[in-house]
């Protein structure tokens, strides 16, 4: 019977599954004691915390059923193509969260900058409420609120950064060609190049908040600017983090000899994941840093 | 070590633990189809709240924040509870038959879609209990409103980011489903209907549910972070926070229909016992409306002070709209001409459906009119338009569709009398409940309103009594359910002489696993969804 599965006119269905309960009961905690948190009750950190933790469990155990099933060779042709589906679509979710953040830097810089300034139809907004007000950027608004502070420049780490990131795009494909030579080596090797890239990225990335928190007053309550910098960046960072788990994780994966050249879903995933931060990055080198 | 005995093996651990870890696509059908139902009931007793509120001008019952937190849940919980994962269960459930599936393509992935949905709504409607009441800014949640909700604001916004988790995996879910799945010889153009409405519906839940995310999330900085998103002062704008939700919220109003439109897809032809007219158009219409559903947003926000242009843009991109759906309501009647109708349940809804959605699609059109819109906004001519499209049109095709595939999902055929009279007194006390709201509105009664001048007060009390009755009718839905269920005459596989479809190749109840193999190409040729 075993056979009959992995032929290719034979659906594969899977067990009944505990992890996703757990993963609900984990989201459910972290969102319950964030949202505590938040209205300023201490131990709903500490029960958020404990959320993120029954997550990561979830994350764990599921993955780990995934991987035992696919080693073991349960998984068809057709269930590799439902996976890449998935992914693709995951990332095109990721892309339009993104594209929020980017809306809104681009309404604020394109459209309320000016009309605050009187433009269009906005003439007594200026006159009534902001008297005076130019249009700029950098911009805290007319109220400056923050107070004054120095934006970011596109020189210095964000294009160091640029080139780490481009570079870690380049580093992975070619740990992609080792796999697909079955290079053992060159995929180990090119895979610790990009995590090794990608954590360095993150801890320029660092480096650059404490500076513009200690020493350019640019903070996340500084006005439009403030705001879109650190939620677009923010975010991105986190993006950035996640990614070089995973790519860890299929490090871990290739030492221990998980994929072979025909069949690595799990590596292509995570090499999409990581050419899409690249990308996102690309948009906010231009568009934050640099215009 | 996994073999096929193991992995196709099926599994029923008893009790709610079943329930609980089931992959099956039935089971988890079940599950939203279930859960959407209590939710339709959980809105429906706050619409109740209010439309006894609004029975007598003056304050009745409850004071006006307690209203207008009545007005937000139940516009959330009847958006998020109930209309989107009615349709996810009907997709859950027929898809994979449709297609020719064993089951969904990443059936534990579907599991937590369900599963997190019991959880987000706990969270939402435990803001009842908080200190400064549940959320009362409306569900659209319009900043700096919003940001003066209480307690209740991280959870509102954490239960919303849970639904969007849900919604996007469920989606993703169908589209693998649908585009890998497909039994061989089932090209793209031969798929049913439904299961092409609810491809494209998935693809605007993906593109744009992480945008609503993005917009609350955006409020909860500005609440608790101190950034100035929607803050003028800071070079914020509070109109920002209306681009952005309603950049997710006009395809997530196309999200709420477009299934509907596939189901009447399948219930016309069945009871016209004609295959459906303009199938290709239709597939064609469905992907216009979801492509104009991303440039017509600011229809929402013609009052605000846009720029001329701005208003003119979305005017005309909101009045394309009604060449696709014109193309559709036209295929629908088309189907019908001289086919040999029979009025069973589900086609009485559909063809209420036709009728009542249309009126709801006109009125549409009128609001699109910038001029005339500066007149009807945030009036009741706006809440009977979207009631119409949304309850008379997709809640209508839900309960046909409930209707439709009940006797497959079961094994036994409904109760016809009874269902005659859920549709009876549905369709009469729908139309006492809205069709007065428009001369409401034009005549200037505002919305989210607890109280109201003394002239309006017949109109009220009429809409009112079609609300109670409505209501009332729906448990009628419910005993029709539960009777079905329960038992009642044996159910062929083909349950309808004119339908047409995998699904009614199987027999009834199906099996647990639909198709364990793809099912031989000549059922499909047998089973034409278009004339050529």
């Amino acid at each position: 019977m075993s056979a009959q599965a992995h032929a290719a006119n034979h659906y594969y269905i899977p067990h009944g599954t505990h992890w996703p309960i757990l993963g609900s009961v984990g989201l459910f905690t972290t969102a319950v004691g964030g949202a505590l948190w938040l209205e300023g009750l201490d131990f709903g950190g500490y029960l958020c915390l404990l959320g993120i933790i029954i997550i990561f469990l979830m994350m764990f155990g599921w993955f780990g059923t995934v991987i035992r099933e696919s080693m073991s060779g349960t998984y068809n042709a057709q269930v590799d193509r439902s996976f890449r589906w998935g992914m693709t679509f995951f990332i095109f979710s990721e892309v339009m969260f993104f594209g929020a953040f980017f809306g809104a830097l681009f309404f604020a810089r394109v459209f309320v900058e000016n009309w605050l300034a009187g433009g269009s139809n906005s003439l007594f907004t200026n006159l009534l409420l902001w008297k005076g007000y130019e249009p700029a950027w950098p911009s805290n608004g007319p109220g400056h609120v923050g107070g004054s502070f120095e934006g970011m420049s596109a020189a210095g780490i964000a294009a160091i950064n640029t080139l780490i990131l481009l570079s870690s795009g380049v580093t992975v494909t070619i740990a992609h060609w080792g796999l697909k030579e079955g290079n053992r080596k060159k995929l180990c090797w090119f895979l610790l190049f990009t995590i090794i890239l990608g954590f360095s990225f993150v801890g320029l990335q660092a480096h650059e908040y404490i500076h513009a928190y200690t020493e350019q007053n640019l903070t996340l309550g500084s006005g439009i600017y403030g705001t879109t910098f650190f939620m677009l960046t923010g975010f991105h960072g986190l993006h950035v983090t996640i990614g070089a788990i995973m790519l860890t994780v299929i490090l871990l994966r290739s030492l221990k000899g998980h994929f072979t050249p025909q069949h690595h879903f799990a590596f292509e995933a995570v090499s999409w994941y990581w050419h899409f931060v690249d990308v996102v990055w690309l948009g906010l080198f231009i568009f934050v840093y640099w215009l | 070590m996994y073999n096929t005995a193991d992995a196709h093996h099926p599994e029923h651990p008893s009790g709610i633990w079943r329930w609980i870890t089931t992959t099956n696509h039935k089971d988890i059908g079940t599950l939203y189809l279930c859960f959407s139902l209590l939710m339709f009931f959980v809105g429906g007793a706050f619409a109740m709240l209010i439309r006894a509120e609004l029975f007598k001008p003056g304050m009745q019952l409850m004071d006006p924040l307690f209203f207008n937190e009545m007005a937000t849940l139940h516009g959330l919980v009847m958006i998020f509870g109930a209309i989107m994962p009615a349709f996810v269960g009907l997709a859950n459930w027929m898809i994979p038959m449709m297609v020719g599936a064993p089951d969904m393509a990443l059936p534990r992935m579907n599991n937590w879609s369900f599963w997190i949905l019991p959880f987000a709504f706990i969270l939402l409607l435990s803001t009842l209990f908080m200190p400064g009441g549940a959320p009362a800014g409306g569900w659209t949640m319009y900043a700096p409103l919003m940001l003066q909700t209480g307690t209740a604001f991280p959870f509102t916004i954490f239960a919303i980011h849970l639904m969007g988790i849900s919604s996007v995996m469920g989606a993703i879910n169908i589209i693998a489903t649908i585009l890998n799945l497909r039994a061989p010889g089932m090209t793209l153009m031969k798929m049913p209907l439904f299961v092409w409405c609810w491809l494209i519906t998935a693809y605007l839940l993906i593109a744009v549910m992480p945008v609503l995310a993005g917009a609350v999330t955006m409020e909860l900085m500005d609440k608790y972070f101190g950034t100035s998103f929607f803050n003028a002062a800071g070079g914020g704008d509070p109109l920002l926070f209306q681009h952005v939700f309603w950049f997710f919220g006009h395809p997530e109003v196309y999200i709420m229909v477009l299934p509907a439109f596939g189901i009447i897809s399948e219930i016309i032809p069945t009871f016209s016992r004609k295959p459906l007219f303009g199938y290709t158009s239709m597939v064609y219409a469905v992907a216009s409306i979801a492509f104009l559903s991303f440039i017509v947003w600011a229809h929402h926000m013609f009052t605000v002070g846009m720029p001329l242009s701005a208003d003119l843009f979305f005017m005309f991109t909101t009045m394309l709209i009604a060449v696709p759906t014109g193309v559709k309501v036209f295929n629908w009647v088309a189907t019908m001409w001289r086919g040999a109708l029979s009025f069973e349940t589900p086609m009485l809804f559909a063809i209420a459906f036709v009728f009542l959605f249309t009126i709801g699609g006109f009125s549409g059109v009128m609001l699109a009119l910038v001029p005339a819109d500066w007149q009807y906004h945030d009036t009741y001519f706006v809440v009977a338009h979207f009631h119409y499209v949304l309850v008379t049109g997709s809640a209508f095709a839900i309960m046909g569709a409930v209707y439709y595939w009940l006797p497959k999902w079961t094994g036994h055929m409904y109760n016809e009398t009874l269902a005659k009279w859920h549709f009876w007194l549905s369709v009469i006390s729908v139309n006492v409940l809205y069709f007065p709201m428009h001369f409401l509105g034009l005549a200037g009664m505002n919305r989210r309103l607890p109280d109201y001048p003394v002239q309006f007060t017949d109109l009220n009390q009429i809409v009112s009594v079609g609300g109670f009755v409505f209501g009332v009718s729906q448990l009628l839905f419910v005993a029709c359910i539960i009777l079905c269920v329960r038992g009642g005459k044996k159910a062929e596989a083909k349950v309808w002489e004119g339908a047409l479809g995998l699904e009614w190749t199987l027999p009834s109840p199906p099996p647990y696993h639909s198709f364990t193999e793809p099912p031989a190409a000549n059922l499909i040729w047998a089973h034409p969804y278009q004339n050529d």
